[in-house]
């Protein structure tokens, strides 16, 4: 029982980030089709801006809203210079040049910056733990668990109160109606990058702080854990992203302590089985939704 | 007020639309009636900014427009009703019509919305509910009322009482009269042509992609071979 409550708390921190992560690659999704497996290259860029500041001798108050900066100018960089060229073309296009973007990114750092891990010190209280009755909980846990439910609380109310939030919803619904509506296609998918941007910039803190490394590659995880989840969730469902993010979590964590230990290292394996599993019986995720014609 | 000339819209190699030239005045009712696949909806979408043409010309308000994004013909007064309603089913009957409102200021978006509310009693029923609850007939009135959000100055409807139970094409035509009668600028696609003959100022035929003919509803009316050639009953 005792260790059962402590998995669940450790999933649902690991599964904040991936909500998180999932919850941006939803919103991209939505307006414009596009699966973003260059996701993750938003916190490969902010992991060597958080390098450069903290050996230039910042503190980690500073590159916390340093991380989300760069993640929504990076976000919206990359649409502006790849995205925006390929608006309106079919699904498997916008996946391709994802890819490329991801690519070119790791490249980039691989070339000019170094091929090597660049580590930096991680703030103390990282490791910390308090102590609940039987449990031990990590403070970052806790923050993240904290810090997460704040960011969904209010991108559902930007999302369900601000006309920005609401013209998102109907380009998501139905584009071109969006667009008869006087909806500004490119302040809209702007828009939605720049969302996209800081809830990856916030997710980035948490897993630059845990990591307490980048390397040009770093954006591998991240986005694999983002479009899972989303996937798991039901690709374009902003609730079943969030969903599907605490899913994969509580997955990841569960099935690592429960499986025998010659079996543990095989935890991603086992996921991965499950999500084939999960996509069998019901391949469009758990929150179906319909979709319209997309820009 | 919308002047288009050769308008030529293509789809790869087909043209569904060829050469087709049309004009509506300010304040003129204005009916295009035609048989299915005869290029009514690509006019429409063509003239909304959602397809663009080959070839031609269209002048709004001396403008030239040819082209332009529909979220820049809106801005200047030109407002579509799509075909199928195409209502956010998702969103409430108020988010629909406030993303209806979205080029207007906040405070004349608020007193639309009051405006809307007392015309479309059906609406202000419904105000909180999914839009794709609404019956057909509700969510054409919705389409309707969501269009004229934008304070339009030009409205066009693509088949407004299509697939609607009798007693709610009534009510469409009978709103598509009111909108007359307060002025308003309106060029309408109807397949319903002896309804739309009687209230429209003019209208135009349209068969396989092209203007047929022109002329006031008691003119086409009264052209019993093309009536019964292109509108048949």
């Amino acid at each position: 029982m005792a260790e059962l409550l402590q998995n669940l708390i450790d999933g649902l921190g690991r599964g904040s980030i991936y909500a998180l992560l999932a919850l941006g690659v939803a919103v991209i999704f939505g307006v414009m089709h596009l699966l973003n497996f260059a996701h993750g290259e938003l916190i490969t860029v902010s992991g060597y801006a958080t390098f450069w500041a903290l050996s230039a001798g910042w503190s980690w108050y500073l590159v916390v809203p340093l991380i989300v900066a760069v993640s929504v100018v990076t976000s919206l960089v990359i649409e502006r210079l790849a995205f925006s060229r390929v608006r309106g073309a079919d699904d498997f296009t916008l996946l391709l040049t994802s890819f490329g973007v991801h690519f070119v990114v790791s490249a980039i750092f691989l070339l000019y910056v170094s091929p090597s891990v660049k580590t930096f010190s991680r703030p103390g209280w990282v490791t910390n733990t308090y102590a609940v009755g039987f449990l031990r909980i990590e403070v970052f846990d806790t923050v993240v668990i904290g810090v997460t439910v704040l960011a969904l609380v209010a991108t559902s109310l930007l999302l369900q109160r601000t006309m920005f939030g609401l013209a998102l919803r109907a380009a998501a619904a139905d584009f071109d109606t969006a667009r008869l509506m006087g909806v500004r296609s490119d302040s809209v998918i702007r828009g939605a990058f720049a969302l996209s941007g800081v809830l990856a910039g916030i997710a980035g803190i948490f897993w630059l702080m845990r990591a307490g490394n980048t390397v040009p590659t770093a954006g591998i995880n991240p986005m694999l854990k983002g479009v899972l989840a989303a996937l798991i969730g039901g690709l374009g469902s902003l609730r079943g992203a969030v969903l599907g993010g605490f899913v994969l979590g509580l997955a990841e964590v569960l099935l690592r302590s429960r499986l025998p230990d010659s079996l543990a290292s095989l935890t991603e394996g086992v996921v991965f089985l499950l999500i084939a599993l999960l996509f069998i019986f019901r391949p469009q995720g758990l929150i179906a939704v319909a979709h319209a014609e997309r820009v | 007020m919308l002047e288009v000339s050769g308008l030529t819209t293509r789809y790869g190699e087909i043209s569904a639309l060829r050469n087709a030239s049309l004009l509506v005045g300010a304040g003129e009712v204005v009916g295009l009636i035609g048989p299915n696949g005869a290029g009514k909806t690509t006019l429409l979408n063509t003239l909304a900014g959602l397809l663009e043409p080959s070839e031609g010309v269209v002048i709004f308000d001396g403008e030239d427009v040819t082209g332009s994004s529909p979220e820049r013909l809106l801005r200047m007064g030109l407002a579509l009703v799509p075909e199928h309603r195409r209502i956010f089913g998702d969103l409430t009957v108020e988010e629909n019509l406030r993303i209806g409102g979205i080029i207007v200021s906040t405070r004349r978006r608020q007193s639309l919305l009051e405006e809307m509310a007392e015309q479309f009693p059906v609406l202000r029923q419904k105000w909180t509910t999914a839009a794709g609850f609404l019956s057909g007939g509700e969510a054409q009135q919705l389409a309707i009322a969501r269009a004229l959000m934008s304070e339009p100055r030009l409205l066009m409807m693509d088949e407004p009482s299509l697939g609607l139970a009798p007693v709610m094409v009534d009510v469409v035509f009978e709103l598509i009269s009111s909108l007359r009668d307060r002025g308003r600028t309106l060029l309408v696609v109807e397949q319903n042509a002896t309804r739309m003959l009687d209230l429209a100022d003019r209208a135009y035929v349209m068969r396989s992609g092209a203007v047929v003919a022109e002329g006031t509803g008691a003119d086409l009316r009264a052209d019993d071979q093309l009536f019964d050639t292109f509108l048949g009953n």
